[in-house]
């Protein structure tokens, strides 16, 4: 509970109705979209600008208030679940495009504009942004730029980091500092853009951003191939790259994923199918259309059973509906789904298919995997029952080893969602005692009283003094 | 609200709610841009379906109390529906809505003039057809006695709230009893016969708006169909179900379901979304009920939008002309996100001579009439309308086009307000097709 006074404090801050203390409200923001995480906060403000973010960070500082930021909660790894109690700071009055620059190619936006809609205002100027996560129609760009969100688009055109060119951050202690600009280079001092990117609401909060834009690709193509043996699907992946084509998207289903979709939507897709391709690739209109003869060239070379090109842009969006219908068709099986994000080099695609597969079968539970195959990105998928104590323990002991092999197999814990509360246990399996360690100084330097976000990215256990 | 009826209601949360259905719910957020409450209050989680349903989860599992908060975001939820569709987890959003507020109204004791309103319309005029027509003969006569013109000149509609007053401008002119008696129970049809159908006239659509029931049967006809109109059935219950009068709608149920049984039609055909979407669930609301569950749901199965009827018989490959002009389609919540039903509508407006059709911005979100809701929230839905007219006008479309009465009179309403009412009009979909179908013979 916090003192009177101080909640007196915060509404002279941002004024009375945007201050929330009803059981309703701190409830209401308990939780984001991670299954099995949950904590009242005390407190829930929405503050105009940075400004006024400074004086709450100030005010949370001096009396060691737990600070969490939070966009739409679309959050997979708890990362804006408020574990400790305190604040929950909300955007949702930071929602601005602030300028699209058509001489530098860059927008600049307040961290609670809601990904689509950016997305939607720059490409009616011909420009893309082009991080697009599965979430983005709510997803925030705030949230997208905490968590280094990934999408679909990532293999051709890299993630959210790639985009970002400069940050107004709130320091813990109430200091605003503006990183990076319009710039393409910029090398005065450490890259503090760099750091606040995929900080996950660790190291300060983000109030402003100034992204990157590319000129809109002209043309776009979209083939699906499907074969009966997991390699033949990972050789096309390697074999596309191998031939210095680099497609737009490049995303994979497994066996037990094409089951559950074609069970639910009747698309007409091959049951025995062992896996599935859905490639596209974007550009001018000539490359694209040699770019997509040679792709499905090689799919046929190796043993894809079938390969079909859209013919049009209906066509094209009947294809991606496979992919795009993979999470709410296995969501509709169980009441709770488990999407992970365990990452390898694309190389080791199919061996780590396999090992999901030997895991799910060890212990006895349903993983369907999908997922971005042409960046190694992939979304092994439970869907279970938190209810079932005995069944949910299974579950993560299956998640558990699945992000040892990942790492063992040259990859990483998380590959957009983030470690939050979530991957905090597993951190370590990356990065070492050693680089933990690393993390936790920079941490300590900018949070000394941790009080931004704090139980995320470092597990409990390691925590000193809290 | 006293701790004795906080632990009636969390009680009554834990026998009655469907805790596997608010488990689906694994708060993704995607509900969230298309929840027309959650936009409108300022992207408000609490205002959100992924908030509602995690109350009412809070509430079951004892997290936190049922207090007027909870009771009152409940309420303010528009009931679109619009959620359903969005929803990965195919979560029933609707069932749940409906089952919280009957539990929070069942609890609580009302006002006296509360009481006195909600007995006068949930149990003394809507199940009763010949009170609503007693209902209406008095708007008639309200109407055509020279009444309503006196009233308008010595100002008495001011002295009612603003919705209120221009509700009583917007409302059609209603059939006298004699019209309303005038209908028979049997239709032949008028073309090639394809299918016997029965038709279920509602009360508003029966009373109030008369003569969109007469096209729909007309329509019906010149498509071959024969048309059987059961005189024993009832309000739907529509509005009881969404006020938290769930029992008295379980009994309307039933008597429609037994009053359509006798006919043995290939399709129940219904021309209002609210009235469609409720009969649509009757296999749901009596799921329970071991003597009529599969009775309601066979019922169930066989209702069919009038509009979904007509392009299964090729309505739209006849020839129909109206004069030149914009055409915008305000879709009805429920037919389109229960029923399913968007194409359906949008394809027979399209395959009119002369119209131009124009989709508009955001056709799908609630124009914010909502049952009762325009008269219970009067200030929260004509925000909602409000930002639905910007979206008619930047269409530049003379015509708005609607399948529900609730809609329909919204529109109305709407066109009050932005001062419209000599540039634009709002009709029921079957008014047209008639108007289109009748001027094209008649050339």
């Amino acid at each position: 509970m916090l003192d009177k006074s101080i909640i007196e404090r915060f509404k002279n801050i941002v004024g009375e109705k945007n201050v929330e203390t009803s059981s309703m409200s701190l409830h209401s923001y308990s939780y984001d979209a991670t299954p099995g995480f949950r904590k009242t906060p005390d407190i829930v403000i929405a503050p105009h600008n940075t400004e006024e973010i400074a004086e709450i960070v100030k005010i949370c500082n001096d009396h060691k208030i737990p600070l969490t930021p939070r966009g739409s909660g679309t959050n997979l790894s708890a990362g804006t679940t408020p574990l400790k109690g305190g604040v929950v700071l909300l955007f949702k009055l930071l929602n601005n495009i602030l300028e699209i620059d058509d001489q530098n190619l860059t927008v600049t936006v307040q961290p609670g504009v809601v990904t689509k809609s950016l997305i939607e205002k720059v490409e009616a100027k011909g420009l893309l942004y082009p991080p697009d996560p599965s979430s983005m129609n709510i997803s925030t760009i705030g949230g997208n730029i905490n968590e280094n969100s990934g999408g679909l688009r990532g293999l051709k055109y890299g993630v959210t980091r790639d985009y970002v060119l400069g940050l107004t951050i709130v320091l813990p202690n109430g200091d605003i500092i503006k990183t990076g600009g319009k710039l393409a280079k910029d090398v005065a001092g450490y890259d503090l853009t760099r750091l606040f990117v995929g900080s996950e609401g660790t190291l300060g909060i983000i109030t402003e951003a100034i992204l990157k834009l590319v000129p809109m690709p002209e043309y776009k193509k979209t083939m699906l191939a499907t074969y009966e043996d997991i390699d033949d699907a990972a050789k096309t992946v390697s074999a596309i790259i191998e031939n210095r084509i680099i497609p737009a998207t490049l995303e994979f289903l497994d066996q037990p994923t094409v089951e559950v979709v074609e069970e639910y939507n009747q698309i007409g897709l091959p049951t025995d199918a062992k896996a599935i391709l859905l490639i596209e690739q974007d550009g001018p209109e000539s490359v694209v259309n040699k770019d997509i003869d040679k792709i499905a060239e090689i799919c046929k070379e190796l043993h894809a059973v079938t390969v079909s090109v859209a013919k049009n842009e209906q066509e094209a969006t009947a294809l991606t509906t496979a992919r795009r219908s993979a999470l709410s068709t296995i969501a509709r099986l169980r009441p709770t789904t488990f999407l992970e994000d365990a990452t390898v080099p694309r190389s080791q695609v199919a061996p780590m298919v396999k090992e999901i597969n030997r895991i799910a079968e060890k212990y006895n539970v349903k993983i369907c995997t999908f997922g971005h195959a042409g960046d190694g990105n992939l979304h092994p998928t439970v869907p279970t029952d938190v209810r079932d104590k005995e069944e949910y323990h299974r579950v993560e002991q299956a998640f558990a080893e699945i992000f040892e092999k990942a790492v063992e197999l040259g990859g990483t814990i998380t590959g957009e969602h983030g470690v939050g509360a979530m991957k905090a246990p597993f951190l370590k399996l990356k990065l070492g005692e050693e680089g933990v360690r690393a993390l936790k100084n920079i941490k300590q330097s900018f949070d000394p009283n941790n009080i931004m976000n704090p139980g995320k990215m470092f597990f409990e256990d390691d925590e000193k003094g809290e | 609200m006293d701790t004795l009826v906080k632990e009636r209601i969390q009680e009554d949360f834990q026998n009655r709610m469907d805790r596997d259905e608010l488990e689906n719910c694994m708060r993704c957020g995607f509900c969230l841009p298309v929840c027309p409450t959650y936009i409108q209050s300022g992207y408000d989680e609490t205002q959100s379906p992924r908030g509602r349903i995690a109350l009412m989860k809070g509430i079951v599992d004892g997290e936190i109390e049922p207090d007027e908060d909870i009771e009152q975001t409940l309420n303010e939820c528009l009931g679109c529906r619009a959620c359903e569709p969005a929803c990965p987890a195919g979560v029933n959003y609707g069932q749940l809505l409906e089952e919280a507020r009957d539990i929070f109204n069942q609890n609580k004791q009302h006002s006296l003039p509360e009481r006195v309103i909600r007995k006068t319309v949930f149990e003394g005029l809507f199940p009763h057809p010949n009170r609503m027509e007693n209902m209406t003969s008095l708007l008639t006569f309200y109407q055509r006695s020279g009444l309503q013109k006196v009233a308008r000149n010595i100002g008495f509609m001011k002295l009612f709230p603003d919705t209120l007053a221009t509700m009583e401008k917007v409302l059609p002119t209603t059939p006298t009893r004699k019209e309303m008696r005038s209908q028979s129970s049997y239709y032949v049809h008028k073309s090639q016969p394809k299918a016997t159908v029965a038709f279920f006239k509602g009360c508003l659509m029966d009373t109030m708006f008369r003569e969109v029931n007469k096209a729909t049967i007309e329509l019906l006809q010149k498509v071959g169909c024969d048309i059987a109109v059961p005189d024993t059935q009832n309000c739907c219950g529509a509005l009881h179900g969404h006020s938290g009068e769930k029992e008295k709608a379980k009994e309307l149920a039933k008597k429609n379901i037994a009053a359509f049984e006798q006919i043995g039609a290939d399709y129940i055909i219904t021309n209002a979304g609210g009235c469609g979407a409720f009969l649509h669930d009757y296999g749901h609301l009596l799921h329970d009920d071991p003597e009529w569950s599969e009775r309601a749901s066979h019922f169930s199965s066989k209702i069919k939008d009038i509009t979904a009827i007509l392009i299964d018989l090729d309505f739209h490959m006849m020839p129909l002309q109206m004069p030149e002009q914009v055409v915008t389609y305000q879709d009805s919540c429920h037919l389109r996100n229960v029923q399913k039903t968007f194409e359906e509508p949008r394809l027979l407006l399209e395959s009119i001579d002369g119209f131009h059709y124009e989709e508009m911005n955001d056709a799908a979100r609630c124009c914010g009439s909502a049952g009762i809701y325009n008269i219970v929230h009067s200030e929260l839905s004509m925000k909602h309308l409000d930002y639905k007219m910007k979206q008619v006008k930047d269409t530049a479309a003379t015509t708005i086009v609607t399948t529900n009465p609730g809609c329909l009179l919204q529109m109305k309403l709407g066109i009050e307000r932005e001062g419209l009412s000599n540039k634009v009009r709002a009709v029921h979909i079957v008014e047209l097709l008639i108007e289109a179908v009748d001027r094209r013979t008649s050339m």
